[in-house]
């Protein structure tokens, strides 16, 4: 009798193969979660409808905007790019979490593509995002965001914030591995967040804030993709310009060649 | 049957200052049943973890099935399945998509997928729930489903950690029939426990692993015969009481030894030496306070080989993982020596 493999129906299948396969696998596997705990979904999508309403009805009237621009118009793309970036920490947890039930241990196991379980998370997370974002500019429609481009603007502004989303999953996929518990990910990551979030063009303009604090809130990563964003719906105003496009552009590759590498380098190594 | 399906050859593993495997060496032949045999933090879930690919060994050769490791991963896990001490399974996917996702990420022709689960999940008595998310299921059942993943695409060879801790008495009779089944069918098994019962039940040859090192390697029934079949534990008022009765006793009966208050014994022939042994402590006035009799266990096991108790490190150490606990071991091997 043969102790071998058992050839008949395990295959051998080429590494590109299976890391696409793998990849898709582990990406239907998160998605299934998502469908059977909507939670996860309903409360990533109340906190950012509680920012519209809040900042909309309550604080937008005591802020001023330069230009011709309503206040709805300058705040939906910050909105929108604090979804995104709020949305990556589900990344970490997601990883953390199957760090800390032991399922990283098994998929290690396995003989799956290496790549798998982060493309499989990230690309879950990318998908959840898709929705995340569309049901964010419905909203925005609802109390008064009007587009001054077109529709390619929007598409154009809603794949940058898919982008920027998707970069940013890798930075917490990293965190994620290196806590490796969900607890402790969810605690690091808002004090990370915080000076991305609030220290920035979001919800005020630059031009009010203390001059120490402007060349960060001008130059960081999140208020430049919602001046591209700004830009790309309401057109070349003092709020966005095109430049601000290719800058966040740039900060996605940036931040995707830096932060892809560690991820996968601790992915070999976590457990 | 003398082909080897599992060898290791001075297998070492540190954790930065902590030295979890000092050096171990055993092979496992094709077709049975080879159990380790350790309390927490001996090292046995760190070896089991290198054998399936999950842990890089530091020094040392492991070969599954002729293949290295270290240099032929995949091809190792090709041929393995792994069901860990915590139940790995996704509790948001129902039992049946669980097994339909190792399915595929072993590699297996997608067709075969459904049948191979359905097989299981009947096999596992997992039928009923199948289609519910295993975050409903009770602690036994999420146990069982992890053996299962484990066995989806028919591996060759089954790595086992701890597989019934935690379970109820119905559930361990189930896995260990199974356990026998597959092996019947030509799987080949190392499982870890910390059960001298489990190990006698199940294994073929046992190897006993304390801080991070092999020091017996046999069959269970040699091991038991270094102990006899039962322990018999009697308890006196005082240890000089306790100490008469020691004296009285050795040379006359095997096995006797004496920890403070207590004086044990073991023998093959328990009751008729019990009878024997309480008759002649009542004709010198040394009756004893407390009598229990017991199977040997791990601990009897530790103290026959090393002459002191099996070290449980602490609960919360447990629960930390292997690597604490191999350092707790460590430790209290410093402080011993």
């Amino acid at each position: 009798m043969s102790v071998d493999v058992a050839t008949e129906i395990v295959r051998e299948r080429s590494l590109p193969v299976r890391a696409v396969r793998d990849g898709l696998a582990i990406t239907g596997r998160n998605l299934i979660a998502y469908r059977r705990v909507p939670q996860l979904l309903v409360f990533s999508t109340i906190q950012p409808v509680i920012f519209v309403l809040m900042f909309r009805y309550v604080f937008g009237e005591a802020i001023q905007v330069p230009g011709p621009i309503h206040y709805v118009d300058f705040l939906m793309p910050g909105i929108f790019v604090q979804t995104v970036v709020f949305g990556a920490i589900a990344t970490a947890i997601g990883l953390a979490t199957d760090m800390k039930t032991g399922l990283m241990e098994r998929f290690r196991s396995l003989p799956m593509a290496r790549s798998a379980v982060l493309a499989g998370r990230t690309l879950a997370d990318l998908t959840r995002n898709v929705f995340v974002v569309l049901l964010m500019v419905a909203v925005g429609f609802l109390v008064g965001f009007r587009i001054h481009t077109d529709v390619l603007g929007l598409v154009g502004g809603i794949l940058l914030l898919l982008l920027f989303g998707y970069a940013m999953s890798w930075i917490f996929a990293t965190i994620g591995l290196v806590v490796g518990d969900p607890e402790t990910a969810q605690a690091a990551a808002f004090p990370m967040l915080a000076p991305l979030v609030f220290a920035s063009s979001l919800f005020v303009p630059v031009a009010r804030m203390p001059g120490w604090l402007q060349p960060w809130a001008d130059h960081q990563p999140v208020s430049v993709t919602a001046n591209a964003v700004r830009y790309l719906t309401l057109g070349d105003t003092p709020l966005g310009h095109a430049s601000d496009v290719w800058q966040a552009l740039a900060w996605c590759a940036a931040i995707l060649l830096v932060f892809a590498p560690i991820a996968v380098r601790r992915y070999r190594h976590a457990v | 049957m003398a082909d080897a399906a599992i060898e290791v050859e001075g297998l070492t593993k540190r954790f930065g200052d902590v030295v979890a495997l000092e050096g171990i060496d055993f092979s496992v032949p094709a077709r049975s049943v080879f159990g380790l045999l350790g309390p927490n933090g001996a090292g046995k879930t760190t070896a089991i973890r290198i054998l399936a690919t999950v842990l890089e060994p530091d020094g040392g050769r492991v070969a599954v099935l002729g293949h290295d490791v270290v240099a032929e991963p995949d091809a190792v896990r090709r041929r393995i399945g792994l069901a860990g001490q915590f139940a790995a399974v996704d509790p948001n996917l129902t039992g049946r998509e669980n097994l339909r996702l190792i399915g595929l990420l072993t590699q297996m022709e997608t067709s075969a997928i459904p049948p191979r689960a359905a097989e299981l999940l009947e096999r596992f008595d997992l039928s009923d729930a199948a289609d519910r998310p295993a975050r409903t299921y009770s602690g036994g059942m999420r146990r069982r489903l992890d053996v299962a993943a484990a066995l989806v695409p028919r591996p060759p060879v089954l790595f086992l950690d701890e597989p019934t801790t935690g379970l109820d008495l119905h559930s361990r009779n189930g896995l260990w029939d199974m356990i026998n089944e597959l092996v019947a069918d030509g799987t080949t098994v190392l499982l870890t426990t910390q059960y001298l019962e489990e190990a006698d039940r199940l294994a073929e040859r046992v190897a006993v692993i304390d801080h991070g090192l092999v020091i017996a390697n046999d069959t269970p029934s040699v091991l038991k015969a270094q102990l006899g079949s039962t322990v018999a534990e009697l308890g006196f008022e005082d240890a000089t009481i306790a100490e008469q009765a020691r004296a009285l006793l050795t040379g006359r009966y095997p096995g006797v030894e004496r920890e403070g208050t207590m004086v044990r014994l073991s023998s093959n022939e328990g009751p008729r030496l019990l009878v024997d042994v309480l008759r002649e402590l009542d004709g010198a006035q040394l009756a004893p306070a407390t009598l229990a009799v017991h199977e040997p266990s791990l601990d009897d096991v530790f103290l026959a080989l090393t002459g002191r108790h099996a070290e449980e490190v602490g609960a919360g150490e447990v629960l930390a993982g292997e690597e604490s606990a191999a350092a707790g071991g460590r430790r209290r091997r410093r402080g011993a020596a």
